[in-house]
Formats: structure tokens, sequence, C-alpha cells
């Protein structure tokens, strides 16, 4: 069987191991995020939710994922 | 002027209460929901946070406060320089095109009070990308009159240090700042009481904001009813036009037909 390579990426600060090749849009399916609640980010830079399936993901990426909770 | 008519508008937008109520703060989100509802806010401001994404069952606010019945407000709170707050907004507004925001950037961990050389910048900046920008600021007229110019769409000085509950501490510089300017003034941070709401409306501000006052009462729910009650209040007689403040005694009763 062939090995599946990992990359470590960053997501809302935390390390994680994620395999490689894959892009934003099933990284964030795989993860549940309600997408018509959030903003996402990819290396500060905010990302078109159409788009995400465009970004593959590389070693060492940043993501932030964000929403809205209560603030003053 | 029919009061039923008199609503707050903002970026020529027509809200129906002039209390715009904060979110955070509140034991549960349950107690939060149910403090807006009696509020009758139409505003709530929103803060832009990482998701938690170990605990998915996590509550979320829009579970709780529906963004199309209630206008979400999102801030900046917690963004000490320009950057940061620009940053925050425009992932904000990519949550689902919220253009109306609340700019607040804070200079000092300690008294929260507001840097006023960032918020200046960012408004500029926020201005021009289409933003419209309801800014928290201090109660300098002449600092307000500079975010007129650089495009805010609200001017919100701040009463009291943010969470306070000091009320209103310069209440003419407050009335300067109306007398100078035509966009909607609304005091934000630093009340603590129902009353000093009042005491905003009839100082001729278009609403106030609060937060701490309410969620951080011993009963949240009956303190957000005292405000919406006190905002109305203030209003009704900043509009009634108060009478002459006189040294001496004025009878109220006529002289004619004293027995």
């Amino acid at each position: 069987m062939k090995k599946i390579k990992k990359i470590k990426i960053k997501i809302n600060g935390n390390f994680r191991l994620i395999n490689s090749n894959i892009n934003l849009l099933k990284l964030l399916k795989s993860l549940k995020i309600p997408f018509k609640k959030v903003a996402i980010e990819l290396n500060q830079e905010i990302i078109d939710k159409k788009k995400l399936n465009k970004k593959i993901l590389k070693k060492g990426d940043k993501i932030e994922i964000v929403h809205f909770i209560g603030g003053g | 002027m029919k009061l039923k008519k008199d609503k707050l508008i903002i970026a020529n937008k027509n809200f129906k209460s002039r209390l715009i109520v904060g979110t955070g703060k509140y034991k549960s989100m349950v107690e939060c929901a149910k403090a807006v509802k009696i509020s009758g806010a139409s505003i709530v401001t929103v803060a832009v946070r990482r998701v938690n994404i170990t605990d998915k069952k996590k509550a979320l606010l829009m579970d709780y406060i529906d963004p199309k019945k209630i206008t979400y407000l999102p801030n900046t709170a917690g963004c000490f320089n320009s950057k940061d707050a620009l940053r925050t907004l425009r992932l904000a507004r990519e949550i689902g095109g919220w253009k109306l925001v609340k700019l607040e950037v804070l200079g000092d961990k300690k008294n929260l009070f507001p840097e006023m050389i960032e918020t200046l910048k960012s408004t500029e900046v926020l201005s021009k990308e289409g933003f419209k920008v309801m800014v928290y600021c201090n109660d300098d007229p002449l600092m307000a009159k500079r975010l007129e110019d650089s495009g805010a769409c609200a001017i919100m000085p701040l009463a009291a240090p943010i969470g306070s509950g000091l009320g209103i501490q310069n209440k003419t510089n407050i009335r300067i700042i109306r007398k100078q300017t035509k966009l909607p003034l609304i005091i934000d941070a630093g009340l603590g009481q129902a009353s000093d709401a009042t005491i905003a409306m009839e100082l001729g501000c278009d609403g106030v904001l609060v937060n701490t006052a309410i969620a951080k009462a011993k009963k949240p729910l009956h303190m957000a009813l005292a405000f919406k009650n006190a905002v109305i209040a203030g209003r009704q007689s900043y509009v009634s036009g108060r009478i002459q403040k006189n040294l001496m005694g004025s009878a109220s009763s006529p002289k004619k037909g004293i027995i």
C-alpha cells in the first residue's frame, strides 16, 4: 500500500497533520465547518468561499477560521 | 414631532430602537438572547473570533440571535492597532456581507481608552473600501470632527472607560459634539445604570450602546427593560424641550382666587 504523505499546517493557532495534496474545501468539510457562518483566511489572505477548492494546501500554511461571538 | 416616526437613522438605514446592546459577558447564550429581545434593540454588537474546531457542538451566536431579524454590528474589540482592526472587519464583511461596522482601536489595556491616531487612520481606509464605519472614540470634539471628515457614519464617544459603569463624565463635551455634528451621535461604553442612558438621550444623543451594565446587573433581563424604557424616556424628554432652569421658585398654582 502506498503511504500517504502528511504535511504540517496551522489551523486557528494549532498545528495539525493533514494529508498532502488536499484543497481547503475538503479540509474544511472534514472539520464540519458551517461555511455560511464563517470567514476563512489562508496565510493572512481572505479566501472567497467559492474558490476554496482551488486552494491546494502546502506545508506550513496558516489557516484562520473565524465567526461571530458575543461581544460589546 | 411624532415619536412613532422618530427613528434612529444610520447610513441611510432606519432602526426602530435607539438602544444598541452588546452581546458579551452574559452567563449564557440563552440569557443574552432573552436580554436582547427584552431590550427591544434593533442592533447588537458582536465580536469576530476563532471558531472552536475541536468542540463542534459549541453553541453559535447566530443560532440564538437571528441576523436576519436583528442587525449584527461587528466590532474590532481587542484590536490595538489599525492593521488588526482592518483585518478583523474585512473578515467580518466576508462572513456575510456586513458593511456596517463598529471600529474600536484600543490604546491601553487598563483603561481601554481608544487609540485615536490609529482609529482615524482606520476610519479613512475603511470608508474608502465601502464600509459604513461607526467609530468608538474619546469625547473630544476636535477628534470627532476629524472622524466625521474621514468618512465615519456615526460618532460613538465613550461616557467613561469600557465596563466601568461610571456614567457620563463629561457632559459638556458631549453637548459640544452634539452641536457640531449632524451624524448620529451614540454614547458607547461606561454607562452603569438606566438613568445614565436617559441623561445621554437628554443631552441630544441619537442612541446609546450598552453591554456590561445589562449583562453584569444582578438581574440582566430586568435591567434590559430598564434601559429600554430609559432610552425612550430620555429621547421623549429631549424632543419635548425642557424648561429653563431658574434660581428662584415659580409657583405652580395660580395666585388668583387665593382665600
